[in-house]
């Protein structure tokens, strides 16, 4: 906190510093925050950092054991799986499907979501009402066997995956966006605004939304870990990303074979997507203490 | 109640509808032509295709085509499954006793668990146990578990071989299905050792399927606890000099159950679809596993039916807690 040189009266810290005090305090979301800037690195510099192509198979090295077990080299730090394809590489390849589906997915839902929220809680007669009836059939099905029938229409595949998923979040930001806007409409300061003339449009996202926001974020960053655990499962049914990508989910399909002998080819993918979905949690956490010290309780 | 039981019914039906709405929806949006995809031929005789677009109304209007669908789902005809020409409707109620005692078991082992889980954390406010026990709670929450179990499966069932891989009994036994129950029918069979495989058989899927409701009630439980172990009667009870165990359980709990019994009642969802991953990897022989196969075949029918009665037993569930939370707590019952 910087101190004022001619009065000595402490500034307020600018929000974004604030905010980062917040949200240091919890070690765990800290953590979690690491951990996704160094898997988001490892995404985006994939091709400099994998050792291999992850779809390469070195015929000499099936199911080799990772570095540490006895047979094991440096040359596969992670071993390979059944075609002798680089564990780690696919892992560091895979990150980069799991974070875009992930980013999209949620993108897609979100955006949609606000505006459709916010169309429900300006208009609460007729267009609110059957907005959020549409939005409670959606939610009456549970997210993976939704977006199971939405794949099952549309067919597997990475970009059908994204779509199902953004369509399975959608009800959830539809009504968290409603919900907050509806206890920001009746503020002063919304009818202040109305009554100097800004226009439903203005109200709406200039006026009411940047005050919604906080929520947003947290629900945004549970989206995404959800949107992440939905993809590995439907690439684990065989519904989504398609083999050979390496995606988590995809990589495991097979895997159940190899139970037996070797125990890394199932391990490592799942440890991968394990660790994803806590971070995000844990930093959804982390955010919603910070941003919105009234939801605290509610865990 | 009576009253109260009608306006929560009255509420369902719009949502029922849109889930046959959305079901007939399913099947229509499929790209390709219907009748190809059902006889799965190319070059067919247009006689044949005339008649078989005409047996199907597919050459009738969509509004008259979701009426006719409709009518014939409140007479209990889901169409005719693909794969074994048997009526949707009844292959999935052979198969659904099979989810819902998996399903059950899974609750049976995480209820009771996190609620302990829970109440340790609360009563053990900031410490490490409590840190300990919510990161567990929190990683079981994040938990991929179709991963899950095939870690369960490498370590107790082919390293300890202390459990078996897949399926719901061992093979030697031949169990008649009477309740479709195997825990009830291989008692009523009176098999010896049957039993003992059937429970053998259900205690890693229900662990499996467990973990992730177990870690929402162990979150819930503590949070309600917390809530209430500051009110105002719990010092009364500490001031009357009452043992620490009587106050947690008898004062405490009772009233923390609330939001955990609504919780469990959520769960049903979770459970359902978790048992499409907990089905597929254990072999089990139940709805999910059911569902998954006949997208992979195309059968369409079972598919669209799958989904609708899945929807439609949610729906159900969700009106029993909510009848059943009427019953324990009246304010709600009287609220409009």
């Amino acid at each position: 906190m910087a101190t004022n040189e001619l009065t000595g009266v402490q500034d307020y810290p600018s929000p974004l510093a604030e905010f980062w005090q917040a949200y240091r305090t919890n070690k765990g979301a800290t953590v979690a925050l690491v951990y996704f800037a160094l898997l988001v690195l490892a995404a985006v510099l994939a091709p400099l950092l994998a050792p291999h192509a992850p779809s390469e198979q070195y015929r000499d090295a099936l199911l080799a054991p990772p570095v540490w077990m006895e047979g094991g080299s440096w040359r596969f730090i992670f071993g390979t799986d059944d075609a002798g394809r680089d564990i780690l590489s696919r892992l560091i390849y895979g990150a980069q499907l799991s974070l875009l589906i992930g980013l999209l997915s949620v993108l897609m839902s979100i955006l949609p979501g606000i505006v459709l929220g916010l169309l429900a809680a300006f208009y609460p007669k007729k267009l609110g009402v059957a907005i959020m009836r549409l939005m409670d059939v959606m939610m009456a099905l549970p997210s993976l066997l939704l977006a199971v029938a939405v794949v099952a229409v549309l067919g597997p595949g990475l970009a059908n995956t994204i779509l199902a998923i953004a369509i399975v979040c959608l009800p959830a930001s539809v009504r968290l966006t409603r919900a907050a806007a509806m206890t920001e409409l009746n503020k002063d300061y919304v009818v202040a605004s109305r009554l100097a003339g800004a226009g439903q449009i203005r109200l709406m996202f200039n006026t009411v939304l940047p005050n919604c926001m906080a929520p947003l974020i947290v629900q945004a960053t549970l989206g995404f870990s959800a949107a992440i655990l939905d993809a590995a499962a439907l690439g684990f049914l065989g519904l989504g990303v398609q083999p050979p990508s390496p995606e988590w989910g995809a990589m495991l399909a097979s895997a159940r074979d190899y139970i037996e002998r070797a125990w890394w080819v199932v391990t490592m993918p799942g440890l991968a997507i394990l660790l994803t979905v806590l971070a995000l949690n844990l930093m959804g956490d982390g955010l919603r203490d910070a941003l919105d010290p009234k939801l605290k309780k509610m865990a | 109640m009576f009253g109260f039981i009608l306006r929560r019914l009255a509420v369902m039906i719009p949502t029922f509808l849109g889930i046959t709405l959305l079901a007939f929806a399913l099947i229509h949006m499929i790209p390709g032509d219907p009748v190809l995809l059902l006889v799965g031929e190319r070059n067919l005789d247009p006689e044949f295709y005339k008649t078989a677009m005409h047996r199907l109304g597919l050459d009738q209007p969509l509004y008259l085509q979701y009426w006719h669908y409709l009518s014939g789902l409140l007479q209990g005809d889901l169409g005719q499954s693909i794969r074994t020409q048997e009526p949707v409707l009844h292959e999935f109620f052979t198969l659904f006793p099979a989810t819902v005692e998996l399903s059950v078991c899974a609750m049976l082992f995480a209820t009771p668990v996190g609620l302990a889980a829970g109440i340790i954390a609360a009563t053990r406010r900031g410490t490490v146990v409590d840190h300990g026990v919510m990161g567990a709670a929190l990683t079981g929450y994040s938990m991929p578990i179709f991963w899950w179990g095939l870690m369960l499966i490498m370590l107790f069932s082919v390293h300890l071989g202390w459990t078996p891989v897949s399926g719901r009994i061992a093979l030697e036994y031949d169990i008649p299905a009477v309740s479709g129950f195997m825990l009830i029918d291989t008692l009523l069979s009176g098999e010896e050792g049957a039993f003992a495989s059937a429970l053998h058989h259900l205690i890693l899927p229900s662990i499996v399927l467990g973990t992730i409701p177990m870690a929402v009630v162990a979150r819930m439980t503590r949070s309600a606890m917390l809530e209430v172990l500051r009110e105002d009667y719990i010092r009364t009870a500490r001031a009357k000099g009452l043992s620490r165990l009587r106050i947690i359980i008898v004062h405490a709990l009772r009233n923390a159950l609330m939001p955990v019994v609504t919780v469990i009642g959520l769960q049903v969802g979770t459970l359902l679809a978790g048992a499409v991953l907990t089905e597929t990897i254990f072999s089990w022989p139940g709805v999910g596993k059911w569902l998954i196969d006949a997208i992979g075949q195309r059968d369409y029918p079972s598919v669209q039916g799958g989904i609708l009665l899945i929807g439609t037993m949610i729906i159900l569930v969700n009106l029993l807690v909510d009848v059943l939370y009427g019953v324990i707590n009246p304010r709600i019952r009287h609220a409009r």
